[in-house]
């Protein structure tokens, strides 16, 4: 049994920077490296991409993130485990072999497969946020179930370097190195549970290092330009440290990890995971000093004996237009643009969305301690079956140029395809997981 | 005051929920958090935003409360049209409550 684990999350969305995953496995000291870069909806996006194009479907900045990291992860011993699968972890694994044969390494790649249940599900299956059939939501595009630590540590045991996985709970991405490490029963739901914390403390990478926390004058934060993504060091018994690397920038402290502890969570006594449903109000937080804070208690109980579905459908086309105003009364003309836009188009689209950027766009008016401010930007925004009726919200803003209020300026139109989510439950027995072992 | 002197948060989202967190700068004034900023407080400061229920957690251990507002997101970061899909601003706007 080892007396100590270091695992460093150096991504905590697909989109996130690239270099601190580079400076934690140089400077970190890692025994793993995670990349958690799937979202809810990332998942269903993933699955139309593969669905065009039967070798696409992983995260779209894989390569990137492994031509940078391959060779140091390597030399350095630090073996990642990491979601960039996405839709498709059998194309990223291959994609992961041809750039270790470019650059001449030897590596070994782990692909977990079994999360996609779109097969398994049946249409009639009710979803969790409606209590109404998943396909009264539109047309189903993707099922994927939220697989637990299992796969990843069969892996790990196989020896692979590499472990790329579709839909898996994020914070069994953490306990399974823990599980193998230290020799964890996968019904010891008290570790599991304090192991889950550490987890959750962890996935979101810089957003417990003062990424998505500064404030200024408030909550000040140094460096952030070049923000350090965290570590944690694991005991036997499940309390952890975390810490960042020496001259990053970035703050840790009691702050950020309570705000991290609490983010997305629904309910603090029972935070369900395919592995334990683990309980985060016994957690205790000690700031160490440095940018270290200790993590001790944190419990568990039984895992649920379903896993959960995220359900991806065809939902609509979202339109969208906006145009400004500066000046004396912009704001008067920006809502008269709003009123003329919403006249021809409510027949249309009764539920047209008209916002002043600036003034009530992102909470609403009364939240608003009203200013009149020197300009405005009119978004209105729709949604519709079809692309080209979608495309209408655009046209009409744009014909404000001619027809509008005026002195408005800078029309942008947009039309995106909408992949909505919706969640069912599968049964245990239904799903089970595959290890793809490929070498380089 | 507002919230905001005393206390800070981050939003969450989990499909059409919204969490947010609220975490009392000094230990000293969790209680008064606990006592000013109940369910009634919260539904009244989002009665345009949050359509759906509220949940308040009073995790003791780290002098915090937790909001979970349900029907919150215009139906989620997926298929909301709003301008930030998933209310990651509203915690400063809770952060705007005067107690």
């Amino acid at each position: 049994m080892k007396e100590k684990i270091r695992i460093g999350c150096g991504a905590g969305f697909s989109g996130d920077r690239l270099d601190p995953s580079l400076v934690l496995v140089e400077r970190g000291g890692l025994d793993y490296l995670v990349l958690e870069c799937l979202a809810e909806r990332t998942i269903a996006l993933a699955q139309k991409r593969k669905r065009q194009d039967p070798l696409q479907g992983y995260d779209p900045l894989l390569e990137r993130r492994i031509e940078s990291l391959l060779v140091p992860l390597l030399q350095n011993k630090v073996r990642l485990i990491t979601n960039m699968g996405a839709a498709n972890p059998l194309a990223a694994a291959q994609k992961i072999i041809e750039i270790a044969r470019r650059k001449n390494v030897k590596v070994k790649v782990a692909a977990v497969t079994g999360d996609d249940v779109l097969d398994k599900i049946d249409p009639q299956d009710k979803a969790l946020e409606t209590g109404r059939p998943l396909v009264d939501s539109g047309p189903l595009l993707s099922a994927n179930a939220y697989l637990g630590a299992p796969g990843i540590i069969e892996a790990i045991q196989q020896e692979a370097d590499i472990i790329i996985t579709g839909r898996v709970a994020d914070p069994s991405l953490f306990i399974a190195p823990m599980i193998v490490g230290f020799g964890w029963s996968m019904d010891h739901y008290d570790l599991l549970g304090k192991g889950t914390v550490l987890g959750h403390l962890m996935e979101c990478a810089g957003q417990i290092t003062g990424g998505y926390f500064a404030d200024p004058g408030k909550k000040d934060v140094p460096g952030m330009a070049v923000l350090g993504h965290p570590f944690v060091d694991v005991w036997p018994d499940g309390q952890g440290i975390i810490g960042k690397v020496d001259d990053t920038g970035g703050i840790i402290n009691l702050q950020t990890a309570k705000e991290q502890l609490l983010y997305e969570v629904v309910n603090p006594y029972e935070y369900f995971t395919p592995d334990v449903i683990a309980d985060f109000t016994s957690v205790q937080l000690t700031d160490l000093g440095g940018n270290r804070v200790q993590v001790a208690g944190g419990s568990g109980k039984q895992k649920p004996d379903t896993y959960k579905v995220s359900v991806g459908y065809q939902a609509f086309h979202l339109g969208e237009g906006e145009i400004t105003y500066a000046g004396s009364n912009a704001v008067a003309r920006a809502r008269l643009a709003g009123e003329i836009v919403r006249e021809r188009l409510k027949d249309e689209f009764p539920e047209l969305r008209i916002d002043l950027i600036g003034q009530n766009s992102v909470h609403d008016d009364r939240l608003h301690q009203a200013n009149t401010p020197y300009e405005v930007r009119l978004r209105v925004a729709g949604k519709s079956p079809s692309f080209q009726q979608a495309s209408r919200v655009g046209e009409e803003v744009e014909a404000l140029y001619t027809n509008g209020p005026g002195g408005g300026g800078g029309v942008r139109k947009y039309v995106q395809e909408v992949v909505g989510i919706v969640s069912t439950l599968i049964p245990r027995n239904k799903v089970t997981h595959h290890i793809t072992l490929l070498t380089a | 005051m507002k919230l905001y002197d005393i206390a800070h948060s981050r939003a969450g989202d989990k499909g059409n929920t919204l969490t947010l967190s609220l975490i009392a700068y000094r230990l000293k004034d969790y209680p008064l958090l606990c006592e000013k900023v109940t369910i009634e407080k919260v539904k009244e400061h989002f009665k345009d935003i949050v359509k759906g229920d509220i949940v308040r957690y009073e995790p003791p251990n780290i002098a915090s409360l937790l909001f979970v507002c349900h029907d919150a997101l215009g139906g989620g970061v997926t298929t909301s049209s709003r301008m930030d899909a998933h209310g990651k601003t509203l915690s400063y706007a809770l952060l705007q409550m005067e107690i």
